[in-house]
C-alpha cells in the first residue's frame, strides 16, 4: 500500500519537490498516497479561472452590501442618524438593529458579538459595525456607509493587556492545569529566575479579504456562497438570525484566497447581515470587505503577556515552573477560552516539567475580538517556554541547545507525562533534533559564528535550533467528527463532497487521493466538489490541522463502503472469493478476469449495486476534564525543529535570516509537495509573526497598521537564501490516523521561533553570550536595537561593578 | 478618447472612468476576473498585470509589470494591457504558469495571477533567470502562503522553452495597432459630467492645459494619488496625466548636471542615476516595489512633498536644482528651498516641475545612503539619510547631512553639519555630530518607530558612515548585502 521510499526522497530547497522516481511509481501502481500531485487548482490558478467568491458571476439584479463602522472604541451610541445614507446615489436600503427578528449575537462559542449594535448600545471596540447599506454598487455602497452620523458619549478605553489586567476585566474565568508541588519545585532549586515577555499578536493578511454572496430561494431561505472556514456554522447562525429552520439555508465554499483561522468565526457576521440584507430586499446581495476594513474589524491572533518564575539545576533542568499567561482577548469571548487553553497545553513544549503551574487569563479590551489564527495559542505558549529556556541557558552559561536536549521528554525513569496529565507515547523529538543537528551542522557552525562575533564590532551573527510538539485534536470533543459523500458514476468518474474546506492547503487534493487509492483508479477520476452543507451536514471547521485527519477518514470510510458492496456484488456475479477482487491501475481484477473500472461499475449498475456511501469518522481515545486541568486532550502529537541562522547589525537593529534547516515529522506523508508547501509557509508566517510583523494602536484603540503599507508581511526576499526543509523519514504515525500520516496545518508555523532565538543569540552574543536580551515579541529592527544597547549597558555596569 | 489595448482588444474610453482604475475597469467593466484585488493599495501585487508600450525610439514593445489598482484607465494611452487570462496559447499554458503548476508556486491561488504576471513580465525582459534580478521583479508581490520558495523555483526554471510565445508571434501587429493610436494627434481626453481626465503627450499642452484649469491635479505615477480615488472614495474632478509627455521623460547629461525629466519612471531613469551616483544602488533597490518603480516618477517623488520620500534626501544633499514651468516661464529653484512645510511647496499654481538637474560633483563617491525600515522591500522608511563629508588632511572640510522621515520635510541637519565642518576627522568628533542631531531633530512617533529609535539610529548611521569610510568594507558590510 505504502512504498517507504517515498517519504525519504523528500527534501527542498531551490529544486523542485517532485521528482521522476515519484511519477513513475504513479503510473505503474496507482497507488497515489504519497505522491506529491499538484494542487488540483493549481493549472486554474495559474490561468487566472479559479473563481472565488467575488469573480462568480452573480444574479442578475445583485446589490452590494457594505457597513458602518463605529469610529470611537469604547462608549454609548447617543443617536444615528442615516438620512445621508438612504440619500446617496444608487443606495437601495438601509438595515439596523431593530429589524432583525431573530437571534441577534453571533458568538461563536458564547454569546458577546452582536450581529450589530444600536442606539443606548455599548460599543466595544473602534470598527465594530452599527448598520449596513445596500446599493447599486460596492463604490456607492461604501461611499454612502461613510456618510452617517453618529453621536458617541465617549467612554475610557482599556487598549492594552495591562489595563485590562488592573481592571480585572476577563472575557472568560481564568483556567489552571497545575502537577506536582510548584512552590517547592522552585524553592528547592539551585538556581530561581523569573520574568516578563510580551508576545505581539498577528493579522492574518488573507489576500482574500471576507466576501460573501447570499442569495434568497422560493423557499424563503438562503443559499450562500461564501469565504468560510465554517461552513455549518455559518449556515446555523443564519437560520436563527433569520428565524428559519437550519434546512432552508445551503451554505458553499468552493474554495477560500487564505483563512489561517481567519475566517473560522470572522466570517459569521458579515454573512449573517448580508442573508439579513438579501431577506430584506428579496435580491442577492454582495459583500467584500476593503482591506483596511477588513483588518480594521475583524479579529486577529491574541497578544500575551507571559509571566514566569522557574527553578532549575547546574545543567539547565527544570524543577518547577510558574507561569501565568495573559491573553489579550479583545471585546468578546469568540474562541479565546480554547486558545488560550492551547496556549496552556503548550506551554512545556517539548520539555518535560516535574512541577508546574500554568494559569490561562482571558483579559478583556476595547479592540476586537482576538481569533482563531494557524496554531490557535500553540504558539504563544511555546514561545513563552523558549524563552525561559533561553535565559536557563544563560544563566547557566551552556548552548541553549544542550538546555534543550538535557530537558526532552523521555520514556526514561518516567519523563514523560505533561502538566495536563498526558503521557507521550511517541518519542520523536530526540532523534529528530539530533539528525537536525547534524545535517545543519550545527556545532561546526556555532564555532565559526563565535568566531565571527569576536572579531566584529558592528555585525553579530546567531544561530538558534528550536523543537515543536504540537497536539493534534480540536480541544473541544465533539468537533472532533466529520462526514464525507462518495458517488461512483456509470461512466467510472467519481465524485467526493466533504465537510473540510480548502483554504490554499490541499486538502481537496489529499482527499482526492485517498479515494482514488481506495478504488485503485487513477487519481484524475476523483472530482472533489464545493464544499456545501445540503451535502454533508454538520461539520466541524476546518481548523486545528485536522482537516485530512478527520475528513480524509470519513472519506475513506465512504469509499470502502462502496468498495465492500462492489466485491461482495464481484464474489456473487463471478462466483469467486473475496480475496480474487482487487482494485488497482484503473481496473478490477478478480482471479483470472480483469475488467476496466468503468466497465466493472456499469455491470455492477445494470446489477443495482448501491453506488454511493456517506461516511462518518469521530477520533477516538480523547478526553479532556476541564474542571481538573487533567486528561489525554490529543490524539498524537506533530513534531518539528528548525535552524535558523540570523546576522544582524548593532547600530540599526536590522537583521537578515541567512540560512533555515527545517526536518519535520509528518508521519507517513499522503502528498509531500502539499506537505512542504505548508511547511516553508508555515515557517515563513512564523518568522514573520516574530519579526516585522507588528500591530499598533493608539490610546484611543485605532489600529495604525491597517494597510500592507503599515503592516508588513514578509516578501519575497525574506525568504532565507538557504532553505533546506526535510520531512522525517520512516516515522509512521502510531496512531491509527489516514495512512498513519500526521496533520501539518498549523505545526510548521512555530518553527519560524528558530528565527527569534537566533537574533537573541546574536544579541546576547555582544555579551559574549552571558546575559539574555531583554526582547519582546515581534523583534522589530526597533526592538532589536533597544536590546543591543541594553546590552552594551549592562557589559558596562557589569565591568564598573568587576572593577568595584 | 482614450485608446489602448486590452489584451488583443481595441478598448477607447471617453465619457465614462475619469477615475476609474484599470483593476475596476477590468473586474467590472470587461468582467476579467482573473486579475485581483488585495489591497487597492498597491502593496499586495495581487492586480498585477503586464503593460506593453511602444518605445517611439526602438518602435519594439517594452514589457513591464504595473498594479492595476494604482493605475487610471485615463493613463492607458496607446498601450496594451496583458491580463492572466490571455497567457495561454490555445490550450497549453505559458512558460510561466506551467512553472507555477510544476513547482507547486500556489496554494490558495489568489496572489497567484499577479505573480504569474510578474513571471511573465520577467519572462519577456529577461533571457537568464538570477535570483537577485528575480527577487526585484517579485517583491512587489506579497503570498501568505508559500513562503514563496517554490515561486523562486518556478521563476528560475521558467525561461528554458526555447519556442517564441504568442505575444513574440503577435508581436507586429500590437505595434501597429499601438502605433495608429499613437498617431491620433487630438489630446486623449475623458469627459465624464464634471470629471474629466487629460493626457497630454508634450510638455506645451501640459503647460496650457494646466493654465486652464488650475484646480487640476497632476498625475504621474499615482502611487499616491490614487489611494484618494480607492481608498478615500473621492472623486478628483480634473485630472492631467503626464504619462504620454515622452519629451519629460528624456534623461542627459549636459553641464555637468544629470538632468531627468520629470515625467520619467524609476525604471527609466534608474540605471543612468546608479551609473552615476553607484552609492544609490541600495535605496533605489529598496525604494517600492517594482510595479511602483515602473509607474512612480521623480518629479511625483518631488512634487507629493512627503515627509518620508526618499528620493528628496539625495537630492537634497547633492544640491540639487529643479526646473518649474508655468505656461512659457520658467525658474530654476535649490530643491532644498522647494519644500516650505508639511506637504507644502513652492509651486503655484498651474506650475509644475519639468527637470531635476542633479550636479555630477566631484566628491560624490563619499556618498552613502541608509534607509531603514521594518521590511527591506516594499517599505516607508523609519529614517532614510544621505551623508556625505568632504575630508582633506584628516579634517572634515565640508559636510552634507540630510535625513527623510525626521521632520516634517526633508530636511538638512544643520547643527550636525557646524559641529563637524573644520574638525578632525575622529571617532570624538562623530559623536559630537551625533549629539548635534538631537537640536537638528525631534521626530514624531509613529507605528514606523518611537521618536527615540529614529533619533538613536540616524546618530548610529552618522557613525556607521565613519566606521565604513575608515574599514574595510568586509567587517562593515550592510544587511541589505546579504543574499
Amino acid at each position: 500500500m505504502f512504498n517507504n521510499e517515498k517519504s525519504s526522497f523528500v527534501r527542498s530547497n531551490s529544486a523542485p519537490v517532485v521528482n521522476e522516481n515519484q511519477i513513475q511509481d504513479k503510473a505503474e501502481s496507482n497507488q497515489i498516497v504519497g505522491s506529491g500531485i499538484e494542487h488540483e487548482s493549481a493549472m486554474r490558478h495559474v490561468a487566472g479561472t479559479a473563481a472565488y467568491v467575488d469573480d462568480i458571476p452573480a444574479p442578475e439584479g445583485t446589490l452590494h452590501a457594505y457597513f458602518g463602522f463605529a469610529s470611537v472604541s469604547c462608549g454609548r451610541i447617543k443617536t444615528i442618524d442615516l438620512e445621508e445614507v438612504r440619500r446617496a446615489p444608487g443606495v437601495f436600503a438601509v438595515l439596523t438593529l431593530d429589524e432583525v427578528t431573530g437571534k441577534t449575537d453571533v458568538g461563536a462559542v458564547f454569546p458577546g458579538d452582536p450581529i450589530m449594535i444600536g442606539p443606548n448600545d455599548e460599543v466595544e471596540f473602534h470598527g465594530q459595525v452599527i448598520f449596513a447599506v445596500c446599493a447599486s454598487s460596492r463604490t456607492e455602497a461604501r461611499r454612502a456607509a461613510r456618510l452617517a452620523k453618529i453621536e458617541y458619549e465617549q467612554g475610557a478605553p482599556d487598549i492594552s493587556i495591562e489595563q485590562g489586567w488592573s481592571n480585572r476585566s476577563f472575557v472568560r474565568p481564568s483556567h489552571e492545569q497545575s502537577k506536582g508541588d510548584t512552590e517547592s519545585g522552585i524553592k528547592s532549586a539551585e538556581h530561581e529566575i523569573s520574568g516578563e515577555l510580551y508576545i505581539g499578536g498577528q493579522e492574518h493578511f488573507y489576500l482574500e479579504s471576507q466576501a460573501v454572496l447570499c442569495i434568497p430561494t422560493e423557499e424563503k431561505g438562503m443559499h450562500v456562497i461564501t469565504s468560510s472556514q465554517n461552513p455549518a456554522e455559518n449556515q446555523k447562525l443564519i437560520a436563527e438570525v433569520l428565524n428559519i429552520p437550519f434546512n432552508a439555508v445551503n451554505v458553499e465554499v468552493r474554495r477560500m484566497g487564505g483563512a489561517f483561522g481567519g475566517k473560522e468565526t470572522n466570517s459569521n457576521q458579515w454573512t449573517c447581515i448580508v442573508a439579513l440584507m438579501a431577506l430584506k430586499t428579496n435580491r442577492p446581495v454582495k459583500a467584500c470587505l476593503a482591506r483596511s476594513d477588513d483588518m480594521m474589524s475583524t479579529g486577529k491572533r491574541h497578544h500575551f503577556i507571559s509571566r514566569y518564575r522557574v527553578g532549575f539545576d547546574k545543567d539547565g533542568r527544570f524543577n518547577g515552573l510558574d507561569l501565568a499567561l495573559l491573553a489579550g482577548c479583545g471585546n468578546s469571548p469568540d474562541l479565546s477560552d480554547a486558545i488560550v487553553d492551547r496556549a496552556m497545553f503548550h506551554a512545556d513544549n517539548a520539555y518535560f516539567l516535574p512541577a508546574a503551574r500554568v494559569v490561562g487569563h482571558r483579559v478583556k479590551t476595547n479592540t476586537v475580538s482576538n481569533t482563531a489564527f494557524r496554531g490557535f495559542g500553540g504558539p504563544q505558549g511555546i514561545l513563552a517556554m523558549e524563552n525561559i529556556i533561553d535565559r536557563i541557558a544563560r544563566h547557566v552559561g551552556k548552548d541553549p541547545l544542550d538546555i534543550r536536549k538535557a530537558n526532552f521528554y523521555s520514556a526514561d525513569r518516567n519523563r514523560d507525562v505533561t502538566h495536563y496529565g498526558q503521557k507521550i507515547e511517541q518519542h520523536v523529538i530526540p532523534n529528530l533534533v539530533s539528525r537536525l543537528e547534524s545535517t545543519s551542522a550545527y556545532r561546526s557552525r556555532r564555532s565559526e559564528i563565535n568566531q565571527f562575533n569576536q572579531e566584529n564590532r558592528v555585525l553579530k551573527r546567531g544561530l538558534a535550533l528550536t523543537p515543536v510538539k504540537f497536539g493534534i485534536s480540536f480541544t473541544v470533543q465533539h468537533l472532533n467528527q466529520a462526514g464525507a459523500l462518495v458517488h461512483v458514476y456509470t461512466d467510472g468518474s467519481i465524485q467526493l463532497n466533504h465537510g473540510g474546506t480548502e483554504m490554499g492547503q490541499g486538502l481537496y487534493t489529499k482527499i482526492a487521493q485517498i479515494v482514488a487509492d481506495v478504488f485503485g483508479v487513477d487519481y484524475e477520476t476523483v472530482m472533489c466538489t464545493a464544499t456545501r452543507t445540503d451535502k454533508v451536514p454538520n461539520s466541524s471547521p476546518t481548523a486545528a490541522s485536522s482537516g485530512t485527519d478527520l475528513n480524509g477518514m470519513a472519506a475513506q470510510v465512504a469509499a470502502e463502503k462502496i468498495k465492500q458492496r462492489l466485491i461482495r456484488f464481484a464474489c456473487n456475479h463471478f462466483e469467486i472469493d473475496a480475496e480474487e477482487v482487487r482494485f488497482s491501475g484503473g481496473r478490477v481484477a478478480m482471479g483470472e478476469k480483469s475488467l476496466s473500472f468503468n466497465d466493472f461499475v456499469q455491470l455492477a449498475y445494470r446489477n443495482r449495486v448501491n453506488l454511493s456511501a456517506s461516511g462518518h469518522y469521530k477520533t477516538p481515545k480523547i478526553h479532556y476534564d476541564r474542571s481538573i486541568g487533567k486528561g489525554r486532550p490529543f490524539l498524537y502529537y506533530a513534531n518539528g525543529a528548525a535552524v535558523s541562522e540570523i546576522v544582524l547589525d548593532t547600530l540599526t537593529g536590522e537583521y537578515k535570516v541567512l540560512r533555515v534547516d527545517i526536518c519535520h515529522d509528518v508521519g507517513r506523508s499522503i502528498n509531500p509537495a502539499v506537505d512542504i508547501g505548508q511547511i516553508e509557509g508555515g515557517f515563513i508566517q512564523g518568522m514573520g509573526w516574530l519579526t516585522t510583523e507588528e500591530l499598533v494602536w493608539d490610546e484611543d484603540g485605532v489600529l495604525k497598521t491597517s494597510s500592507p503599507a503599515a503592516y508588513k508581511i514578509p516578501s519575497i526576499s525574506d525568504t532565507p537564501p538557504i532553505f533546506n526543509v526535510e520531512l522525517l523519514p520512516d516515522s509512521p504515525n502510531k496512531e491509527a490516523t489516514i495512512f498513519r500520516s500526521k496533520a501539518v496545518g498549523e505545526p510548521p508555523l512555530m518553527l519560524g521561533i528558530s528565527v527569534w532565538c537566533a537574533i537573541r543569540d546574536g544579541v546576547s552574543s555582544i555579551s559574549g553570550y552571558r546575559f539574555a536580551p531583554e526582547l519582546d515579541a515581534p523583534a522589530t529592527p526597533e526592538r532589536v536595537l533597544r536590546a543591543c544597547t541594553r546590552m552594551k549597558v549592562m557589559m558596562k555596569d557589569s565591568r564598573t561593578n568587576a572593577m568595584a | 478618447m482614450i485608446e489602448f489595448l486590452v489584451n488583443d482588444k481595441v478598448c477607447a474610453v471617453s465619457d465614462a472612468g475619469a477615475n476609474t482604475t484599470l483593476l475596476e475597469y477590468l473586474r467590472e467593466d470587461l468582467r476579467l476576473k482573473g486579475t485581483k484585488e488585495g489591497c487597492a493599495s498597491g502593496d499586495c501585487g495581487a492586480c498585477t498585470v503586464t503593460l506593453a508600450c511602444l518605445s517611439s525610439e526602438t518602435q519594439s514593445l517594452e514589457y513591464l509589470s504595473a498594479n492595476s489598482c494604482m493605475t487610471l484607465v485615463g493613463s492607458l494611452d496607446a498601450k496594451q494591457v496583458i491580463t492572466v487570462e490571455y497567457l495561454e496559447d490555445g490550450s497549453d499554458l505559458h512558460s510561466c504558469q506551467k512553472a507555477m503548476v510544476e513547482h507547486h508556486g500556489s496554494q490558495c491561488g489568489f496572489c497567484t495571477p499577479g505573480f504569474v504576471m510578474s513571471l511573465f513580465t520577467y519572462y519577456k525582459t529577461h533571457d537568464v533567470a538570477a535570483h537577485e534580478t528575480l527577487k526585484e521583479a517579485l517583491g512587489g508581490n506579497l503570498c501568505r502562503c508559500t513562503g514563496y520558495r517554490p515561486i523562486i523555483s518556478a521563476g528560475l526554471h521558467m525561461l528554458s522553452s526555447g519556442n517564441p510565445d504568442k505575444f513574440e508571434r503577435n508581436c507586429d501587429e500590437t505595434i501597429v495597432s499601438l502605433g495608429m493610436m499613437k498617431q491620433k494627434t487630438e489630446i486623449p481626453v475623458i469627459v465624464e459630467n464634471e470629471k474629466q481626465f487629460f493626457c497630454p503627450r508634450t510638455s506645451d499642452q501640459l503647460a496650457q492645459l494646466l493654465l486652464t484649469h488650475p484646480e487640476a491635479r497632476v498625475v504621474a505615477g499615482g502611487t499616491d494619488l490614487v489611494l484618494e480615488i480607492n481608498q478615500s472614495l473621492r472623486d478628483i474632478k480634473t485630472l492631467i496625466s503626464v504619462s504620454s509627455v515622452e519629451e519629460m521623460k528624456t534623461i542627459s547629461i549636459s553641464d555637468g548636471h544629470l538632468i531627468i525629466g520629470a515625467a520619467a519612471t524609476f525604471s527609466q531613469f534608474q540605471s543612468t542615476l546608479i551609473d552615476n551616483f553607484p552609492n544609490l544602488r541600495e535605496l533605489i533597490g529598496r525604494f517600492g516595489s517594482l510595479q511602483i518603480r515602473n509607474q512612480c516618477t521623480l518629479g511625483g517623488n518631488i512634487a507629493n512633498a512627503s515627509p518620508v520620500a526618499d528620493m528628496p534626501v539625495f537630492l537634497i544633499a547633492m544640491n540639487t536644482t529643479l526646473t518649474l514651468r508655468r505656461g512659457e516661464d520658467r525658474r530654476t529653484i535649490l530643491i532644498e528651498d522647494f519644500f516650505k512645510s508639511y506637504k507644502k511647496t513652492a509651486l503655484k499654481d498651474s506650475e509644475f516641475i519639468e527637470d531635476i538637474r542633479i550636479p555630477m560633483l566631484k566628491n560624490r563617491g563619499t556618498l552613502k545612503l541608509y534607509k531603514i525600515s521594518k521590511r527591506f522591500e516594499d517599505d516607508i522608511s523609519s529614517v532614510c539619510t544621505a551623508i556625505n563629508l568632504e575630508i582633506k588632511d584628516n579634517f572634515i572640510q565640508e559636510s552634507n547631512i540630510v535625513f527623510g522621515a525626521m521632520a516634517e520635510i526633508p530636511k538638512r541637519a544643520r547643527h550636525c553639519e557646524e559641529a563637524l565642518n573644520g574638525k578632525s576627522w575622529t571617532e570624538e568628533t562623530i559623536s559630537e555630530g551625533m549629539q548635534a542631531l538631537e537640536q537638528d531633530f525631534s521626530p514624531i512617533s509613529d507605528f514606523r518607530g518611537s521618536s527615540e529609535y529614529r533619533l538613536e539610529v540616524s546618530k548610529n548611521l552618522l557613525l556607521r558612515y565613519f566606521l565604513e569610510r575608515n574599514s574595510t568594507p568586509e567587517s562593515l558590510i550592510r544587511i541589505t548585502q546579504y543574499v
